[in-house]
C-alpha cells in the first residue's frame, strides 16, 4: 500500500469516526430534550426552571409532587427501559445475524413477562423476587430455544420459527394469568400485553437501573467481539475470539436487561426490534451500534410515550404507539429482506 | 374445458388410507365424548340424569334445562367453527403447498378482527350480520397482502417467509386493534372478544348467519380435494393431468378465506386449530386430501370443542377464552414442525 492510500483510509476512518460522534451526540441531545419534555408536560405544564428547582429538592407547591412522584419515575422508567431494550435487542439481532431475531419476536420477552406476571399478579412477591424470577425465566427461555433449534443442523430461520411458537404459548399463559388475576383491571392487563409506563414508581426502578449500569458497559466492552461474531462463527474463531464464551456473556447481559426492563414496564412492543436496525442505518458499517441502539431505544420510548399521552384525546399506553409505529417498519424490513433473498 | 377423467387418478390414491376406518370410529367416539362433555361440564356441573332429563323433556322449566339449552347452542356453534377452521387450514396448506399455513399464522384472523373492530368503532355497526361481510373483506385483504409479501424474492412463498410475513402483519394489526379498543372502555367487553377468540357468544341466531358460509366453504373444499391432490405434484404435472391450476387455486384459497373470515366474524380470532387438525389427520391418513379435508373438519370440531370445555374448566367460575387454550396446545405443533423440517425447505 502506498502512503497515499493509507492516508485516504485514515482520512475515511476519521470521517466516519466523526460521523459516529455526531450521531451519538445528537441522539443524546434529543434524549435529553425528551426527558425534560416528559418532566415539564402534563395536565399542567411547568416551566423548566420550576422543574429543575423541584428536582434539586426544593418544595414548590404542586410542582414537587407532580415532578418527583409522578413524572420523574415515569421518565426514568422510560429512559432505562428504552436503553435496555435497545441494547439487548441489538445484541440478539447482531449475534444471530438477522434483524427479525429480536427478543420479543423469539419469545424471550414473553418468558420474562410471564414470570413477572406470575410473581406480581398471582403470588404478590417482593420486587427482588420479581427481578430474579424474570431473569431466570428469560435465561430458561433462551436455553429452551437453543436446545430445540439445535437438533439437526442449526439455522436462524428454524430458531425464529420455534421462537414464534414459544412466544405464542407464553402469551397464551400470560393471558390466562391476567384472566384469573386481574380480570377487570384493564390498565394492568395492557401493561403486560403491550407495555406501559403508567403507574411507574420509584421503588420499582433500582433493579433495572443496576442491571443497565452493570450490563450495558459489559455489552459495550464486548461490542468489538460482537462485530467479529457478525462475520460468522469460523471467521470469529480464526480471528482469535472465544466465540462461545463471548456469546454466553452477551446473552446473559442482554437477557438480564430485557428481563428487568420487562418486569418494570411490561414488554414495550417493537422497541427492541426497531432500535438496532435504525442505529445501524445511522452509524453505518464499521462502528459499534451498541450505544446508538440504546439511545435510539430511549428516544423511541420517550417520544412514543409523549405521543401516547398528548397527541390524542385519550391517553394511550406507550406500547400501543410503538406497536403502531413499529409494525409498518417490520413489514418494510420483511419486504426488503425477501427481495434481497435473505431467506 | 377439459373434463378431469376419473381414471387419471394415481392408482394408489384409489385405495382408502390404511387407518381410515380406525380414525373415523375414533373420531366419531371422540366427537360424542366432546358433545357430552360440552353439555355437562362448565362452571355449573350437571349430572347425567339432569342431562338426559333436559333432552328427553325439553319443555321442563328448570335451571338445568335452561343451562343445557344454552350449552347446546354453544356446542353446535363450536363444532361448526372448529370444522370451518379445520377445513380452512387444510385448504390453505394445500394451496400454498406449505405445511405451516394456518389462518392464524398467516394473520388472516387478525385482519378480519381489525375490520370488524373498525366497523364497530367508526361505522357504529352493532349487529352480527354486517360483521361477517366486514370480516370476509378483512380476511381476504390480509390474505392477499401476506401472501404478496411472503412470495417476494427468490423461491416464492417458502414457509419461513410466509410465517414471518404473517407474524409481522398480525403484530401490526393487533396493535391497531388495541389502539381502537383502548379509548372505548365502556364497550371493552364487546371488544375484548375480538382480541382473543371465544365461542361463548354462540347462539342459534349467529349460527344461522354463519351457516351459508360454512356450507359453501366446506362444499368447495370437498369438491376441490381431488384436483388439489394433483396440485401437490407441482403446477406442471397438475396442468398435465387436466387441472386448471389458476382457477383451482383461486377457488380453494377463496373457500379457505371465507371459512376463516366467517369464523372470525362470529367467534373472534382463534389460533392454530387449522394447523393442529390438518397435521393430526395427515399423520394418520397420509397426504390424500380427499380424506384429509373432510376429516380435518371432524378433527377441528373436536379440538375446538375440547379446548372450549378445557377453557371453561380451567377458568371456572368464569371461563378462559377458547383462543387462549388453542394457542397453548397448538403452538407446540408449530415448534415440532419447525424442528423437523429441513433447513433448505425453510
Amino acid at each position: 500500500m502506498t502512503p497515499s492510500t493509507i492516508a485516504i483510509l485514515v482520512e475515511g476512518r476519521r470521517r466516519r469516526r466523526r460521523q459516529w460522534m455526531i450521531v451519538i451526540w445528537s441522539l443524546a441531545a434529543l434524549a435529553c430534550a425528551l426527558c425534560f419534555a416528559m418532566l415539564c408536560l402534563g395536565t399542567t405544564i411547568y416551566p423548566v426552571k420550576d422543574v429543575l428547582r423541584a428536582l434539586a429538592g426544593e418544595q414548590l407547591k404542586g410542582v414537587s409532587f407532580a415532578v418527583q412522584t409522578l413524572r420523574l419515575p415515569r421518565m426514568l422508567a422510560g429512559l432505562f427501559a428504552g436503553f435496555a431494550f435497545g441494547i439487548a435487542g441489538n445484541t440478539f439481532q447482531t449475534m444471530l445475524r438477522n434483524p427479525l431475531a429480536s427478543p420479543n419476536m423469539i419469545g424471550i420477552t414473553a418468558g420474562s413477562s410471564a414470570a413477572a406476571v406470575y410473581c406480581i399478579i398471582i403470588v404478590h412477591t417482593s420486587e427482588f423476587v420479581v427481578s430474579v424470577t424474570s431473569i431466570i425465566a428469560g435465561l430458561l427461555t433462551v436455553m429452551l430455544l437453543y436446545f430445540l433449534s439445535r437438533r439437526g443442523s442449526f439455522s436462524v430461520g428454524r430458531l425464529i420459527l420455534i421462537g414464534i411458537g414459544i412466544e405464542a404459548m407464553l402469551s397464551a399463559a400470560i393471558t390466562y394469568m391476567l384472566k384469573i388475576g386481574a380480570q377487570y383491571d384493564i390498565p394492568t392487563a395492557f401493561r403486560w400485553l403491550s407495555g406501559s409506563l403508567n403507574g411507574s414508581q420509584m421503588s420499582e426502578l433500582p433493579p433495572l437501573v443496576i442491571a443497565v449500569a452493570v450490563f450495558a458497559p459489559l455489552v459495550m466492552l464486548l461490542s468489538r467481539h460482537l462485530s467479529l461474531l457478525e462475520l460468522g462463527e469460523q471467521a470469529a474463531s480464526s480471528l482469535g475470539l472465544n466465540a462461545d464464551r463471548t456469546r454466553v456473556a452477551l446473552i446473559i447481559g442482554a437477557v438480564c436487561m430485557i428481563a428487568l426492563a420487562t418486569a418494570t414496564t411490561g414488554p414495550i412492543a417493537f422497541v427492541a426490534f426497531l432500535a438496532g436496525p435504525i442505529a445501524k442505518r445511522l452509524v453505518g458499517i464499521g462502528f459499534s451500534s451498541v450505544l446508538p441502539a440504546g439511545l435510539v431505544g430511549v428516544n423511541l420510548v420517550l417520544a412514543s410515550d409523549l405521543i401516547g399521552q398528548f397527541a390524542f384525546e385519550i391517553r394511550f399506553p406507550v406500547g400501543v404507539i410503538t406497536g403502531i409505529l413499529g409494525a409498518p417498519y417490520l413489514i418494510y424490513l420483511l419486504i426488503r429482506m425477501n427481495r434481497k433473498g435473505d431467506f | 374445458m377439459i373434463v378431469p377423467i376419473p381414471t387419471t387418478d394415481p392408482p394408489q390414491a384409489a385405495h382408502a388410507p390404511r387407518h381410515l376406518a380406525l380414525v373415523l370410529v375414533a373420531g366419531i367416539v371422540l366427537l360424542g365424548v366432546c358433545i357430552v362433555a360440552s353439555l355437562a361440564l362448565g362452571s355449573k356441573m350437571l349430572s347425567w340424569q339432569q342431562l338426559m332429563n333436559a333432552i328427553v323433556h325439553p319443555g321442563t322449566d328448570d335451571y338445568a334445562t335452561a343451562i343445557i339449552h344454552k350449552r347446546i347452542a354453544r356446542t353446535v356453534f363450536s363444532l361448526c367453527c372448529g370444522g370451518a377452521l379445520g377445513v380452512s387450514g387444510a385448504l390453505m396448506q394445500a394451496v400454498t403447498r406449505n405445511p405451516i399455513a394456518d389462518p392464524s399464522i398467516l394473520g388472516v384472523n387478525t385482519g378480519a378482527a381489525l375490520f370488524v373492530v373498525c366497523g364497530i368503532a367508526f361505522l357504529h355497526i352493532g349487529s352480527p350480520g354486517p360483521y361477517i361481510s366486514l370480516a370476509l373483506v378483512g380476511a381476504a385483504v390480509t390474505a392477499v397482502f401476506v401472501f404478496g409479501i411472503g412470495s417476494l424474492g427468490r423461491g416464492g412463498p417458502t414457509p419461513i417467509k410466509l410465517i414471518l410475513a404473517g407474524a409481522a402483519t398480525s403484530a401490526a394489526l393487533s396493535s391497531l386493534v388495541s389502539a381502537i379498543m383502548i379509548p372505548r372502555t365502556d364497550v371493552i367487553d364487546q371488544f375484548r372478544y375480538w382480541q382473543v377468540g371465544s365461542v361463548g357468544s354462540g347462539s342459534w341466531d349467529t349460527l344461522v348467519l354463519f351457516a351459508p358460509f360454512l356450507v359453501l366453504g366446506v362444499a368447495a373444499g370437498f369438491l376441490t380435494a381431488p384436483a388439489l391432490n394433483a396440485l401437490a405434484l407441482g403446477d406442471e404435472a397438475a396442468s398435465g393431468l387436466g387441472v386448471r391450476t389458476g382457477t383451482l387455486r383461486a377457488i380453494a384459497a377463496l373457500a379457505g378465506v371465507v371459512l376463516c373470515g366467517a369464523t372470525t366474524a362470529v367467534a373472534g380470532p382463534i389460533a392454530f386449530v387449522g394447523l393442529l387438525a390438518t397435521h393430526l389427520m395427515r399423520l394418520f391418513l397420509g397426504p390424500d386430501l380427499r380424506y384429509v379435508i373432510p376429516l380435518a373438519a371432524l378433527a377441528g370440531a373436536i379440538v375446538l370443542t375440547l379446548s372450549d370445555v378445557c377453557g371453561r374448566l380451567i377458568g371456572s367460575p368464569g371461563e378462559l377464552e377458547v383462543g387462549v387454550v388453542t394457542a397453548f396446545i397448538g403452538a407446540p405443533i408449530l415448534i415440532i414442525l419447525a424442528m423437523r423440517s429441513k433447513v433448505r425447505s425453510l
